[in-house]
């Protein structure tokens, strides 16, 4: 029996290689002056995060000017909603309309939904298909002249359905050119890309989107420093006053070393990338196959339109938490969107959007995969994953086809 | 130290090893719960047997067998395989006096969003004592 541990929920978060710890720790306690001081220290410290800085607005095909480091996606997300919605909010013509899915991360639904409560901004939440894919059309007929933002993430976390931002981003780009004639204001885009940064192409421009927020975490990076990309000239007033750090966006004194990690672990996504995907898509292959030979088993997202790091399922007749725990039990990290696994008791909201009734979700389990990850784990997951949902079959009542 | 599971050691031990898992064939009293909260379903079968109580020599049901089968998380899983192996043998008396808190501290506690999951069984246990008694009136 293989003893060692095996993490697959890489996109809950993952753990900080090697590498970026030793970039990072420099300035723990050598280097570790504030940045905003004249002094040797300071400036040594200023030095490291400019330097980062530009690595990541290199990546991006951004100019550093454009990007300002947050403790996350989650604040990245939120200055951008609220920003750009009080800083527009005056110069409209009838309340600011925000188009977003019903698919997204907590962070910016429930940022929407502040914004909806305070009166700022309508929001259309648009549906998703069976394979949580958002419809270009929907979208069109959403676009009214009110509308200021449109918020679409590149790549659901429950899922791994990959959103046509880019598409989204060029009819975005034509609707503009129109707007800007007509002396209208035009409409920004913003993407969240934490889950797609090491796999796709998130090259601002070729994405078409004004705004972009990520996380480190998911990416070997410690938990609590993240960024948000914002396109030069687009409206933004900062959510946290104080001093006047990150372009008088982002008050607060810079979190150093985080923040030379998170250039670090760009730097080797950037490095890495073509590999990773291969190994990656290559380990979800066969994982997939392994577990679909398995009865009542169904995988969710889309064959072609998937990220390659994650794989959902829906077992039938067995609870996902129970799921979870099992797996846990034999030393094997999963993760599951039922109701039973959720703190609130409510089923996935991703999965409700894809049309999945709540008994069906209470069997939805996550496997999200990484670069420590192997081939022989893989196998190992396959080989008990039987063993795990007959145990629970055979517990559930009324389930008699699955009882052999 | 070592408590920082979501879950008590002894749940775990009753979600990996469930007692008294499975259906009894013709039983006497049989009830199926379902939770509206979050979706699970639990079946409670009681095979019951008369004895002589001890003092007054009179002759008393009890719970001879008890058998579970639920699709749910890990506490529902745990509370019922828990408050099967607390009524075996018992009365109806000292049964119908197991509450949902009772199952949970033996447990080792419950987060405080997982109790539904205690009541869950506590209420199939009752169910199912009373299916038998209606039965019996018959
Ligand atoms: C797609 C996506 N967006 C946003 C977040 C939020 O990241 P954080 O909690 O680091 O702010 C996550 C991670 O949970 C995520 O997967
Ligand atoms: S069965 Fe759903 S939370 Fe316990």
């Amino acid at each position: 029996m293989l003893k060692k541990k095996i993490y697959l929920d890489y996109a809950a978060t993952s753990p900080v290689t090697k590498e970026v710890l030793a970039a990072m720790k420099h300035y723990f306690s050598q280097d570790y002056g504030n940045p905003s001081e004249p002094h040797l220290w300071g400036q040594k410290a200023r030095f490291a995060i400019d330097k980062s800085r530009q690595k990541i607005a290199d990546f991006l095909g951004a100019k550093p000017q454009e990007i300002i480091f947050t403790s996350g996606a989650t604040e990245a997300i939120n200055l951008a909603h609220k920003g750009l919605i009080e800083a527009i909010r005056d110069t409209q013509n009838g309340k600011p309309h925000i188009i977003t899915s019903l698919i997204e991360h907590k962070a910016v639904l429930e940022t929407c939904q502040h914004l909806e409560k305070l009166n700022w901004a309508e929001v259309t939440y648009l549906p998703v298909d069976k394979d949580g894919l958002i419809k270009i059309e929907d979208l069109k007929k959403a676009i009214k002249p009110e509308t200021v933002l449109i918020s679409v993430m590149y790549v659901n976390n429950e899922v791994g359905i990959i959103e046509p931002i880019r598409e989204i981003g060029q009819l975005i780009k034509k609707i503009n050119q129109s707007r800007i004639t007509n002396h209208q204001s035009p409409i920004y885009f913003h993407t969240d890309v934490t889950q797609a940064l090491q796999y796709l192409n998130c090259n601002v421009d070729y994405l078409g989107v004004d705004l972009l927020s990520l996380s480190g975490h998911k990416f070997y990076v410690p938990k609590g420093v993240g960024l948000l990309y914002f396109r030069k000239k687009t409206p933004l007033v900062r959510q946290q006053d104080g001093g006047g750090q990150e372009y008088r966006l982002r008050a607060g004194t810079e979190n150093v070393p985080y923040i030379v990690g998170l250039g670090k672990a760009i730097e080797l996504v950037q490095q890495n990338k073509v590999q990773s995907v291969k190994l990656i898509k290559g380990l979800r292959e066969k994982l997939v196959k392994g577990i679909l030979k398995n009865q009542g088993v169904r995988l969710m997202g889309s064959s072609e339109k998937n990220a390659p790091h994650i794989a959902t399922f829906l077992v039938e007749g067995a609870e996902g938490e129970a799921m979870l725990l099992l797996f846990s039990e034999k030393g094997i990290a999963v993760s599951s969107g039922s109701a039973c696994t959720s703190g609130l008791l409510q089923p996935s909201h991703v999965l409700t959007a894809m049309g999945v009734p709540p008994e069906k979700s209470h069997g939805s389990l996550r496997f999200s995969l990484g670069k420590e990850n192997t081939s022989k784990e893989i196998d190992y997951v396959i080989e008990i994953f039987p063993e795990i949902i007959n145990k629970l079959r055979k517990m559930a009542p009324n389930l008699d086809i699955f009882n052999r | 130290m070592d408590n920082f599971q979501l879950y008590s050691k002894k749940v775990l031990k009753h979600v990996k090893d469930p007692q008294n898992i499975g259906e009894i064939k013709n039983p006497d009293g049989v009830a199926t719960v379902g939770n509206p909260v979050c979706g699970d379903i639990m079946r409670l079968y009681l095979k019951i047997a008369k004895r002589k109580t001890q003092k007054e020599k009179q002759e008393e049901d009890y719970i001879k067998d008890v058998k579970f089968q639920t699709l749910g998380c890990g506490a529902a899983i745990a509370t019922s395989s828990m408050i099967t192996t607390m009524v075996k043998g018992k009365n109806f008396k000292d049964a119908g006096k197991i509450t949902n808190q009772a199952v949970a501290e033996a447990l080792g506690g419950l987060p405080l969003n997982k109790m539904h999951c205690s009541v869950l069984a506590a209420e199939a246990l009752q169910k199912a004592i009373k299916n038998y008694q209606q039965k019996q009136k018959k």
